[in-house]
């Protein structure tokens, strides 16, 4: 088909957690424009098994930009050139034929490769699991809205609930800080009263298990807000300080 | 205390400390090149020579300025640990150029415009306030008009006896006149001279342009790491990160190599 385009992929190729990695080339071939970055990925993937060889690993679940399981740096950038867009939501007319991309998995120490570009992001799980929860006792279903909440705060805690979880923000960040990530889980129920009775044990736990799992400090880079493509914010980030501040000195 | 170890081993609790410690040595670089505007009065560096008396005989600044050593070298520690942390936390590095739209070149290199900000006050110090508490920074006489306090001419060396104090005493000039004596140590001229070296005078501005760097990111940075962040006022400190420590402070800094660089002595 005319318009179609081709282009030449530089892939991160790793058999295994401990084994040596290395950049491989391949040409994808007759790509249309309108396929999604995912779907050029699986051409390539295809003609590869039919060539009798190892298709490409990759993380992707919903393909529609809600999961937060695609995780590609491609040509620099988590997540490719737009922004506020996932991987899986990437169309390949965001980029020319002729061209080559370079496509690596996420780098960080805390988020180590399990084969080619899929990573292991249990971390966040970790961190997930020590303090960004609710406690409530179950028993009939209450009423709607029983808990006046202002509009503002709903809004912002809709907002940082937005974020998937992907960890763009960690490949982006030079010193792969989550603090984004944390901060958002941070701030969605720091800004809501569902959230107040654990508020202090909570930034506490999150803070520490994310320092446990060896991800960077924060140098308000801001990058993370770039790339982020929920485009969660770094308020949350000095909300997070505010409150780990609170914690610890008024407690 | 212990706890207060636990907080600065924590990523947040780091952060503050370079927060409240960058934001500390920021008043002083107030104070500093306030003070040392004074080289620019045209009285034959008097006015800047008392000065560097009382900054260095009044008690409470003697405090201040320990605090003020004290606290140059928790910076740099700390931001050398930081930097140190950061770098372990991505062992292997990406393939591919990182597009450099996402974040500013001064906020990826920190470490390395404080590195030099540091290189630039060992010799600043050695230059000047090494020369000044333990050096022989000569005596001088000046004398003034009883009346007005205007300096009458460039001021005269005296032979260094050991023992002398900067002290002033009434006195009559060559046709009897009643004049005032200031004697002091002449700082002024060791600063006069030193910047006559053309590489000396490079590597301030060097130092200042590091300096500018730094603080542009680094001050608004500062009120992140606390927490201290509004929309009502996000561009208030913005703008005093960018104009008056990003351009003004390192400016007039900057300027003192260079007024003496091409006086005329
Ligand atoms: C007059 C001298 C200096 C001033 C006024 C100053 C000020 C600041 C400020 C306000 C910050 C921002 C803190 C934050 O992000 O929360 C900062 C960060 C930093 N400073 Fe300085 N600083 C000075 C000298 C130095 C020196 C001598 C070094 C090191 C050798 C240094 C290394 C750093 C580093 C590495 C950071 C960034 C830490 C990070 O990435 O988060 N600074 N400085
Ligand atoms: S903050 Fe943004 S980049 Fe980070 S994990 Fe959440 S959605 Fe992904
Ligand atoms: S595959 Fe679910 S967000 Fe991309």
């Amino acid at each position: 088909m005319s318009g179609n385009m081709n282009l030449t992929l530089k892939v991160w190729r790793q058999k295994s957690q401990n084994a040596q990695g290395a950049f491989e080339t391949y040409e994808a071939k007759n790509i249309s424009p309108d396929m999604s970055f995912l779907e050029m990925m699986d051409v390539v993937n295809e003609d590869l098994i039919k060539a009798g060889k190892e298709p490409i690993a990759f993380d992707h679940d919903c393909r529609e930009g809600i999961c937060g399981m695609c995780s590609m740096y491609i040509n620099g950038r988590a997540h490719g050139p737009l922004k506020g867009v996932t991987t899986c939501q990437l169309h390949m007319r965001s980029f020319s034929s002729g061209e080559t991309i370079t496509i690596e998995p996420w780098r960080a120490s805390a988020f180590p490769v399990l084969r080619d570009l899929v990573v292991d992001r249990t971390a966040f799980e970790r961190i997930q699991q020590a303090g960004g929860y609710v406690s409530v006792n179950t028993g009939s279903v209450p009423d709607a809205n029983a808990i006046p909440i202002s509009k503002e705060n709903a809004d912002e805690a809709f907002l940082s609930a937005a974020c998937i979880g992907c960890g763009a923000c960690v490949a982006a960040c030079k010193n792969s800080s989550a603090m984004l990530f944390v901060s958002a889980k941070v701030s969605q129920y720091a800004l809501l009263p569902q959230g107040n009775v654990e508020r202090k044990e909570r930034v506490l736990k999150m803070v520490s298990q994310m320092d446990q799992e060896g991800f960077g400090n924060c140098s308000n880079t801001e990058a993370c807000e770039a790339e982020c493509p929920k485009e969660i914010k770094v308020t949350n980030i000095a909300r997070m300080n505010r409150e780990f501040l609170r914690a610890k000195l008024f407690s | 205390m212990n706890s207060a170890f636990k907080f600065l081993d924590t990523s947040i609790g780091r952060k503050v400390l370079m927060s409240l410690t960058g934001l500390f040595l920021c008043t002083f670089l107030i104070v500093h090149v306030s003070g040392n505007m004074q080289l620019f009065k045209n009285d034959y560096g008097l006015a800047f020579n008392q000065y560097s008396v009382f900054m260095t005989t009044f008690t409470p600044i003697k405090v201040v300025s320990y605090l003020l050593y004290l606290t140059i070298i928790l910076h740099a520690i700390s931001g050398f640990r930081l930097t140190m942390q950061n770098r372990a936390a991505r062992k292997i590095s990406y393939g591919a150029t990182k597009d450099p739209r996402s974040s500013s070149w001064a906020s990826k290199n920190m470490g390395i415009l404080g590195t030099i900000i540091l290189l630039f006050l060992v010799t600043h110090m050695a230059n000047f306030w090494f020369k000044y508490k333990f050096g022989d920074v000569p005596y001088v006489q000046y004398m003034l008009d009883v009346n007005s306090g205007e300096v009458l001419g460039a001021p005269v060396g005296l032979t260094d006896s050991g023992h002398m104090k900067p002290h002033e005493l009434m006195a009559s000039d060559a046709n009897g006149q009643p004049v005032k004596l200031v004697i002091v140590r002449d700082l002024y001229n060791v600063v006069k001279i030193a910047f006559q070296e053309t590489w000396l005078v490079v590597l301030y501005l060097l130092g200042m342009i590091a300096l500018a760097y730094h603080l542009v990111h680094g001050f608004q940075s500062s009120f992140q790491s606390l927490g201290i962040r509004h929309p009502s006022y996000a561009s208030l400190i913005q703008g005093i990160g960018v104009w008056v420590f990003g351009i003004l402070i390192p400016l007039l800094f900057a300027a003192m190599p260079v007024y003496f660089y091409f006086m005329k002595s």
